[in-house]
């Protein structure tokens, strides 16, 4: 496989018209749980371009979401969405290029390490400092939008927007895959040394890596706390990341929509297990055995 | 200003490089010059591959600098000194073996261009695949471009190996063993190629069989134990009884 997978984009194009459709046939319940699988997917897909995309399996990711989601309640009420979204992915960006600067120093199992340390030292600062408003979380001031948005147009809003931010998200990069940015990160998940011995900045690349994810990272996570109106230093939790991973892993770790379909089909394993027994995570964990068990390459590759 | 006659394109002097108590390679001192084929030999365990390792980057040398086109490159990384121009293939093929042959030797064509250009430029774009496909044709391997380079022959795979380091456009060669574990038939067409390219670059060849050897290098040099027993034209080291008694003699 040259390059992540583009295959299946029809039926991307189908969910995403289904989804667009919910507001005229759906309860505002259920437009919420589609909001949360949009945020869980963007934040999925911003880990799959390190995992999928440069064979760079981090457990920082959750450090850069939660980031983006305390971004909205550092910058206080009453700001707008032109202002929390650059600023939520600028300083996801900067924890990124910190964080990245230190642990690709190290590779395979230590990268995974020194990425689980600077993740949970991200948890830390918010749950046991005064900086993010204590451990239990805080209800937030939403950023303005360009409209005053009802409190019962309010799903169907968040909806639609969380499904425009995922599909531009998911557009860009699919682009980028097929720059020779995307080619030389794929280069470095098949074979990094003969990358090194071509003459291509490895160090660099993955950084830049590290980096533009972290920022979608920060970018979900902002979505979530527009969405939420909650922010809580669970979003920076380890737990988070490797449930992104797990998404990844789900959808398919060699397709770029792979992560796409791993949120939603986790998303609705959990609603499914939830309305037939209290004991969810044993449906969960059936589903996610199944999937890795039947299905090599994930959901996306079940055709071939 | 004086020029001598014949610039050296890499020049190294007092190179030497330790493993522990084992010295691999010992104040090695030697040049290459353009369009001249600069052939190692040696028994096995003579530094021959620690010496391209020293050369490319892959390994700091203890002691000793390297010179590439009259700059000092020691400090560079491998991957720096690949962008200064120096290419080097490797004993045991390393190559992209999911990817197509086409695609290897697009990852080394874009090697070239610099940073943040990477993001601006499709990976098809005009120039890289001119490189690309240039040194599939050199190599002669246009048939199999689409292929995968782990379902090409071995034999593909060696002149692969070679293709990929044309493809970046290198001043220097550095082939370490490439005709390694190749049979008679599939040794032909790569013998050819270094024969072609003996003619028209700068090479350091790291080879086992003397035959070919040779056949293509204008200097040969007899590495033993790390150090240079003698370097000369192939006449001269065929003649010297020491590569005799010390290598060469092995065989008959």
């Amino acid at each position: 496989m040259t390059r992540l997978s583009t295959k299946g984009h029809r039926w991307l194009g189908l969910g995403a018209a289904l989804l667009a459709s919910m507001p005229l046939w759906a309860a505002p319940y259920y437009m919420q749980l589609a909001s949360s699988a949009l945020i869980a997917a963007m934040f999925a897909l911003s880990l799959q371009l390190l995992t999928g995309g440069a064979g760079l399996v981090s457990l920082a990711h959750a450090g850069f979401f939660g980031l983006g989601a305390y971004t909205v309640y550092l910058l206080g009420g009453g700001s707008s969405v032109f202002v929390s979204v650059p600023a939520a992915m600028l300083l996801s960006g900067v924890a990124a290029t910190a964080i990245g600067r230190l642990a690709l120093r190290t590779r395979g199992f230590y990268f995974l390490m020194t990425t689980l340390a600077f993740g949970q030292m991200l948890f830390f600062l918010f749950h046991d400092t005064s900086l993010g408003g204590g451990a239990d979380g805080v209800f937030i001031a939403r950023p303005g939008l360009i409209w005053a948005v009802t409190k019962s147009a309010r799903p169907t809003v968040f909806l639609l927007l969380n499904l425009a931010t995922l599909s531009l998200m998911y557009f860009s990069l699919w682009k980028l895959m097929g720059t020779m940015f995307g080619q030389a990160l794929a280069g470095i998940r098949v074979n990094e040394d003969r990358m090194r011995a071509m003459g291509h900045d490895v160090q660099g690349l993955k950084l830049a890596a590290f980096i533009v994810s972290g920022a979608l990272a920060g970018l979900a996570g902002h979505m979530a706390a527009l969405t939420d109106a909650f922010v809580s230093p669970e979003l920076l939790g380890w737990h988070r990341s490797a449930e992104a991973l797990l998404m990844i892993l789900l959808g398919g770790l060699g397709a770029l929509h792979g992560p796409i379909l791993g949120a939603f089909a986790l998303t609705l394993a959990r609603e499914l297990g939830q309305s037939i027994t209290e004991r969810q995570r044993l449906v969960e964990g059936v589903v996610i055995l199944a999937a890795v068990l039947l299905l090599r390459r994930g959901l996306a590759g079940w055709r071939q | 200003m004086r020029r001598r006659a014949v610039p050296a394109v890499l020049e190294a002097r007092g190179l030497s490089r330790r493993f522990g108590g084992l010295v691999a390679v010992a104040d090695m001192t030697f040049t290459l010059r353009p369009k001249l084929a600069h052939a190692v030999i040696g028994p096995n365990g003579a530094g021959k591959s620690t010496l391209i390792d020293l050369l490319s980057g892959a390994l700091r040398p203890d002691e000793g600098t390297i010179h590439l086109n009259g700059e000092d490159v020691t400090a560079l990384p491998d991957w720096r000194r690949a962008r200064a121009g120096i290419g080097r293939s490797f004993q045991r093929a390393n190559l992209f073996s999911t990817l197509t042959a086409y695609e290897n030797v697009r990852l080394a064509a874009q090697s070239t261009t610099p940073g943040w250009r990477l993001i601006g430029a499709v990976c098809d774009d005009a120039g890289t695949w001119d490189l690309a496909l240039s040194a599939l044709e050199q190599t002669g391997l246009e048939a199999v471009a689409e292929h995968p380079a782990g379902s090409l022959s071995h034999g593909q795979r060696r002149l692969l190996e070679i293709a990929v380091v044309l493809a970046a456009l290198p001043d220097v060669l550095l082939f370490d063993e490439p005709l390694a574990g190749l049979g008679p038939e599939e040794t032909a067409p790569v013998v050819k190629l270094l024969r072609k390219l003996a003619s028209t670059h700068t090479m350091l060849l790291v080879e086992h069989d003397m035959d070919v050897v040779f056949a293509i290098a204008g200097q040969v040099t007899v590495m033993v134990d790390g150090r240079m027993l003698e370097s000369g034209t192939p006449d001269a080291i065929r003649a010297s009884a020491a590569v005799r008694d010390a290598y060469l003699g092995h065989r008959s």
